[in-house]
């Protein structure tokens, strides 16, 4: 029993779960929806591109998971960024309006790391606190009303476009992972991240810069949401207070799933992009299936719970 | 251990000179007048009861705390560290009692961890070579492990204590402090840290231990330091005194 319990510990089953139930989800809806127009790479690049903004933010999300840290805010930044770019949008070329945007994003970042890192308040609450403070902030902007993007470069960049005939956001979302994935695993940056998320006193005692590297992270997951935000707006023609309000749960759903432990020192950013997929399959296959929203809902939930039971049942010690 | 005579000032100046050191907290005296030397080659024991002052000391030679009054001397030049990276950049390392280790990351990653190898020119880490160097340090200090690459959570005390201690040594060029290094640990596991500590003696280190096991004392230094309520009570050539003299200098009764 011990034995193949070690055993079963040293396979680690939470680093792959999320490709096998990938796998068996891709399986599953291609037999259920194969007259539907589910297996088609239109369909499939479509998954592709609608998920784009959560693995964008699942992106940034590993990284604050990791050092030990949480995002709650990631959702009100999308609007508020999407919202800021689309009115900078009105009379500016399309670089300023994308910029305005990213840099709203970074910069509520930044107030979330301020709060967190060097007033070493807990994130869980100062980013609870933002989300509703920024929602407020989402409905002010405009007073509710949506903003029009009539950029067609802005449009075409973020949203439509593409670029050597791959559709722009399968091309964000190859970006953004590659770039996460590589300063995730290949850079002393990411060492240190795993390192203050799995002992701050040990990366501490080594020497390791805790306070700005948690500070960072909160300004990368930031910088992710304003990004999500653009991504969102550009492919909807505009932004509105409602962008990215259901998101938090699914970002972090995608980022768990996909091996990255909520309580810091592990994960993986291609995990999170499939559990980001992983997401956008269920949604897509269920909707055709015919399910209803209200039963769409709840079947995501229970595979949502199964996946999560599924995935830390292993890690709590 | 070999009963060698103690090598006393044979380099000139001491790797660790402490000055009259004093530290307060808040108008409470910690440490009150407290001078040691530390030299190249020597394991120096701090013996002393709960509170008596061992770690605070430790921490105020590692850039923990600074001390309220008194001189710290590396190789005979007054030094003042603001962080305990400030004493790692002048060849210090310490290891704590409850081992700093980051849990759920690689041995390889844990002594490497800031000090990170990165190789080309996106500065990637350096993965291989830090295995590589790892399973040397590791094998050369007769830690056995299964791997460079398992996690240290994995590992039992023994191991972990191994790792702590392959990396202060990895990094230390002169001094390491270690703070109750085997309290945690059997006594199998506890054998192998002593040779490992004996090794380091080998290797012209200044060692500064604390220890609550007087055989383990005994056993290792060659001097030692006695405090009590944060008053240093008397400094004895570990092969000219006895047991007894040291637990009446630690309790202050005859």
């Amino acid at each position: 029993m011990a034995a193949k319990l070690a055993a079963f510990k040293a396979v680690d089953p939470s680093r792959y779960i999320v490709y096998v139930g990938f796998i068996l989800i891709l399986i599953g809806f291609s037999i259920v929806l194969r007259d539907d127009g589910f297996l088609t790479t239109r369909n499939l690049l479509n998954i592709v591109q609608q998920t784009a903004p959560i693995t964008v933010m699942a992106v940034g999300m590993v990284f604050v998971l990791t050092a030990g840290e949480i995002d709650l805010s990631i959702g009100p930044i999308v609007a508020v960024s999407a919202l800021i770019s689309a009115i900078v949008l009105r009379e500016n070329f399309w670089f300023l309006g994308a910029f305005a945007g990213l840099l709203a994003g970074a910069a509520i970042g930044a107030m979330n790391g301020l709060l967190v890192a060097y007033m070493r308040l807990p994130s869980f609450l100062v980013t609870l606190a933002t989300m509703g403070f920024l929602a407020g902030v989402a409905r002010w902007l405009t007073d509710l009303k949506s903003v029009p993007i009539t950029n067609d470069t802005f449009n075409g960049i973020f949203g439509a476009g593409t670029l050597f005939g791959v559709p722009s956001l399968v091309m964000w979302t190859i970006g953004i992972v590659f770039l996460g994935h590589f300063f995730y695993r290949d850079s002393r940056y990411g060492a240190h991240v795993h390192a203050i998320g799995d002992s701050p006193l040990s990366a501490r005692a080594v020497g390791i810069k805790v306070d700005r590297v948690r500070f960072s992270v909160m300004v990368l997951s930031g910088a992710c949401a304003g990004l999500a935000g653009l991504l969102y707006s550009g492919r909807l023609h505009g932004a509105r207070y409602t962008l990215g309000e259901t998101d938090l749960l699914t970002v972090i759903a995608a980022v768990i799933v996909g091996g990255t432990r909520l309580n810091g020192g592990v994960g993986t950013v291609v995990g999170a992009l499939i559990g980001s997929l992983l997401m956008g399959l269920l949604n897509n296959g269920l909707i055709l299936m015919g399910l209803s929203v209200s039963e769409q809902l709840m079947v995501r939930g229970v595979i949502l719970l199964a996946a999560i039971a599924l995935t830390l049942r292993e890690t709590r010690t | 251990m070999q009963a060698a005579p103690v090598p006393q000032a044979t380099t000139g100046a001491p790797v660790l000179g402490l000055q009259n050191i004093r530290k307060e907290f808040g108008g409470v005296v910690a440490i009150e007048d407290f001078s040691l030397d530390v030299h190249a080659g020597e394991v120096v024991a701090l013996v002393g009861d709960n509170g008596a002052g061992k770690s605070t000391l430790i921490k105020i030679i590692c850039g923990v705390y600074p001390p309220t009054a008194g001189r710290i001397l590396i190789d005979g030049s007054e030094t003042r560290f603001s962080d305990p990276a400030d004493s790692q950049a002048r060849g210090i390392q310490v290891v704590f009692q409850d081992l700093a280790l980051a849990e759920r990351q690689p041995v390889y990653m844990n002594l490497f961890l800031g000090r990170e190898a990165v190789t080309g020119p996106f500065r990637r880490l350096d993965r291989r070579r830090m295995i590589r160097e790892s399973e040397e340090l590791v094998r050369g200090m007769d830690v056995r492990i299964p791997s460079a690459k398992s996690t240290i959570r994995d590992l039992s005390g023994g191991q972990r204590q191994g790792v702590a201690i392959a990396r202060a040594t990895h990094w230390a060029s002169k001094l390491v402090l270690m703070d109750e290094p085997t309290a945690a640990l059997g006594v199998a596991e506890t054998q192998k840290v002593e040779k490992i500590i004996g090794g380091l003696r080998e290797r012209n280190l200044a060692v500064l231990i604390i220890s609550h096991s007087l055989d383990q004392v005994f056993r290792l230094s060659d001097r030692i330091c006695v405090l009590r309520r944060g008053v240093q009570i008397g400094i004895r050539r570990t092969h000219e005194t006895t047991n007894n003299e040291i637990v009446s200098m630690i309790t202050g009764l005859t």
